[in-house]
């Protein structure tokens, strides 16, 4: 198996991003983890929608992630960070099995409407279990990776998130060219041809289902993880709403459109909420519009239409 | 004996709520395959404007209920109508002939640009306009009591689903609208001017919201984030008896209603779960809600 371009240059880019991270001021390198984190479940998104599903649900992984960090922290005094991600992980993709069976019958704003109940079903156990703060939520205790404990957490938390975002880019570049992944597009363009020749349209939809799922667990983990504290509020559905509109602002053209589309999230929302604390969402829908009217594709596909243009 | 009065009394009067908050959205998907996000926001634009007329009306020193209410309505009627126009003409009527989720996603830009304007408009601090509900009275039903204001709630939607449906299946332009539900070229052909129904449509659905959201000031306090609590349970109502359908809003109305009471009776833990476990459990049995129907898939 040898190197593409485009990974060589996401490798690249990683090793860049780590290097400014050493040194930039603190607020920016907690910003940089926290848009890998969420590009991680907005990249679960983009699958489901390279399959013409829209999930507006994704917030019940992100959120399953995250409490497997705090609760195996605090319940069974779990310190790894590593093995407290694969617990959500894990959790994730068991929880993503079952549902998925049900879930890959159903298609447009069924589907769509299915995974925000089931998010929002989660949010309302939380929001009534004492146990863990309810509303609240509760602090994600102390961790260390493979036994060394990071001096500042921030620091830990961004390596960490660097690494995991880069291993997943990798794969999902190279699963989004293998059949599954190609058979997900063709799924969205006619889902009707694709079972005449001989591809199972569910099996596809469901493999590719429960992956996003185990991803967007990940991403959980490390919000997590970095910022020190879970709440119920990672299952509402306006966070999920936030993933989509990530991904749409990214398009499903490549990988790392959703890498660079949650930073340019991240910018845009730390100077708006400062400037205009009561126009923040204004902006991300009149941004929205904009997207769907005048690049609806992304803006990876700004990358693209210049390279046709100069060849 | 007294639980189950107690659930069927509560569990209607919260039926008919939900059906009023869920009408105007199966009445816009029905017509025009949007399903509504922004809804919600429509809701609380109702909700802002006849609790802050209202208040007021008080602090002027008015008492008559009537011109309370005559205030309320008027003020539902005049949101709904005005956002409804600004919300199609403005943004919806660039993007039709999309697919139906980017419809989604694209109602749900104009939720968060409401939920803003809302904030910039009327502020963060709470409204309260309970004066009406006071007002009203208590109703005694054997031992239990019941307030004036729920029953009148009830008798309202009663009256707005018989209303809409003598619109739909009575009156000529039901007739039309039912024509383009089946199918949008035909009648497109025939010489129904589509625009202009959706038009219509978007305006009532949207003026149906606002009512909603008036009515509810007096029994809530109006703070930001109300109308995105209240889409979430609108689809769970809408989705359970079949998008697009009035009779199944109602009877997803009921049902929800029912086992929501039922919940707060027995095990009020699972309020908010009960919800969406029913949607959940009727769409695994019937995929499109109880009266909704299968699309013919593409080839």
């Amino acid at each position: 198996m040898s190197l593409q371009k485009s990974e060589a240059i996401m490798i690249a880019a990683a090793v860049a991003i780590g290097l400014v991270g050493l040194m930039s001021p603190n607020w920016l390198v907690f910003t940089t983890t926290l848009a890998v984190s969420k590009a991680l479940v907005v990249l679960g998104v983009v699958m489901l929608m390279r399959s013409g599903l829209v999930s507006f649900g994704q917030g019940l992984f992100f959120c399953i992630g995250g409490y497997a960090v705090g609760m195996g922290g605090r319940f069974l005094n779990i310190q790894d960070a590593l093995l407290l991600i694969f617990i959500g992980f894990v959790a994730a993709i068991a929880l993503a099995m079952v549902l998925g069976l049900l879930l890959t019958r159903y298609r447009e704003i069924f589907f769509a409407m299915l995974t925000m109940a089931f998010s929002m079903i989660l949010f309302g156990i939380l929001v009534k279990s004492h146990g863990l703060g309810s509303t609240d939520g509760f602090t994600v205790v102390q961790w260390s990776v493979l036994g060394w404990q990071p001096e500042s957490s921030g620091m830990g938390a961004f390596w960490l998130a660097l690494v995991l975002g880069l291993l997943v880019a990798l794969f999902l570049n190279r699963f989004f060219q293998s059949s599954i992944g190609l058979a997900c597009e063709a799924i969205r363009e006619n889902e009707v041809r694709v079972e005449y020749m001989g591809v199972s349209r569910r099996q596809v939809l469901y493999i590719n289902y429960v992956l996003a799922a185990g991803i967007g667990a990940i991403g959980g983990s490390l919000t997590a993880l970095a910022a020190g504290h879970v709440d119920p509020e990672m299952a509402y559905w306006t966070i999920s709403g936030e993933f989509v509109f990530i991904a749409l602002l990214g398009g499903t053209g490549h990988v790392a459109a959703a890498f660079i589309a949650a930073m340019i999230f991240a910018l845009v929302r730390t100077y708006a909420v400062e400037l205009f604390p009561n126009s923040w969402q204004m902006i991300l829908g009149i941004v929205l519009l904009l997207i769907i009217l005048f690049l609806p594709k992304g803006i990876w596909s700004l990358f693209t239409r210049q390279k046709k243009a100069a060849s | 004996m007294l639980t189950v009065w107690a659930i069927l009394i509560d569990g209607f009067i919260y039926a008919s709520w939900l059906f009023l908050v869920a009408a105007g959205l199966t009445v816009i998907y029905g017509v025009m395959r949007i399903l509504n996000m922004a809804h919600g926001s429509l809701y609380a634009l109702g909700a802002y404007a006849a609790a802050s007329a209202i208040g007021w009306y008080y602090a002027g020193g008015g008492s008559q209920l009537w011109m309370a209410f005559a205030i309320l309505a008027t003020c539902a009627l005049l949101i709904g109508v005005i956002s409804g126009l600004l919300i199609e003409r403005g943004i919806l009527r660039l993007m039709y002939g999309r697919d139906e989720i980017l419809m989604l996603i694209v109602t749900f830009a104009i939720l968060l640009i409401l939920e803003d304007v809302m904030k910039l408009i009327w502020g963060t601090t709470p409204y309260f306009a309970w004066q009406p509900y006071a007002g009203m009275g208590r109703v005694s039903i054997d031992v239990l009591t019941v307030s004036g204001y729920d029953i009148m709630v009830l008798c309202l939607s009663v009256v707005i689903g018989v209303g809409l449906w003598f619109w739909l299946e009575r009156t000529r332009i039901g007739k039309i609208l039912r024509s383009i539900i089946h199918d949008r070229e035909v009648s497109e052909a025939m010489g129904v001017n589509v625009r202009r129904m959706f038009t219509i449509t978007f305006v009532i659905g949207a003026t149906l919201g606002a009512i909603a959201g008036g009515i509810t000031a007096p029994i809530i306090s109006v703070v930001p984030g109300i109308g995105i609590e209240v889409i979430v349970l609108a689809f769970a109502v809408v989705v359970t008896g079949g998008l697009g359908s009035v009779t199944g809003a109602a009877v997803g109305a009921i049902i929800v209603g029912l086992a929501r009471a039922t919940s707060i009776h027995t095990v009020p833990q699972f309020e908010l779960f009960i919800i969406y476990a029913v949607m959940a459990a009727v769409l695994i049995f019937r995929p499109h809600g109880l009266f909704g129907q299968a699309i013919a898939r593409k080839i």
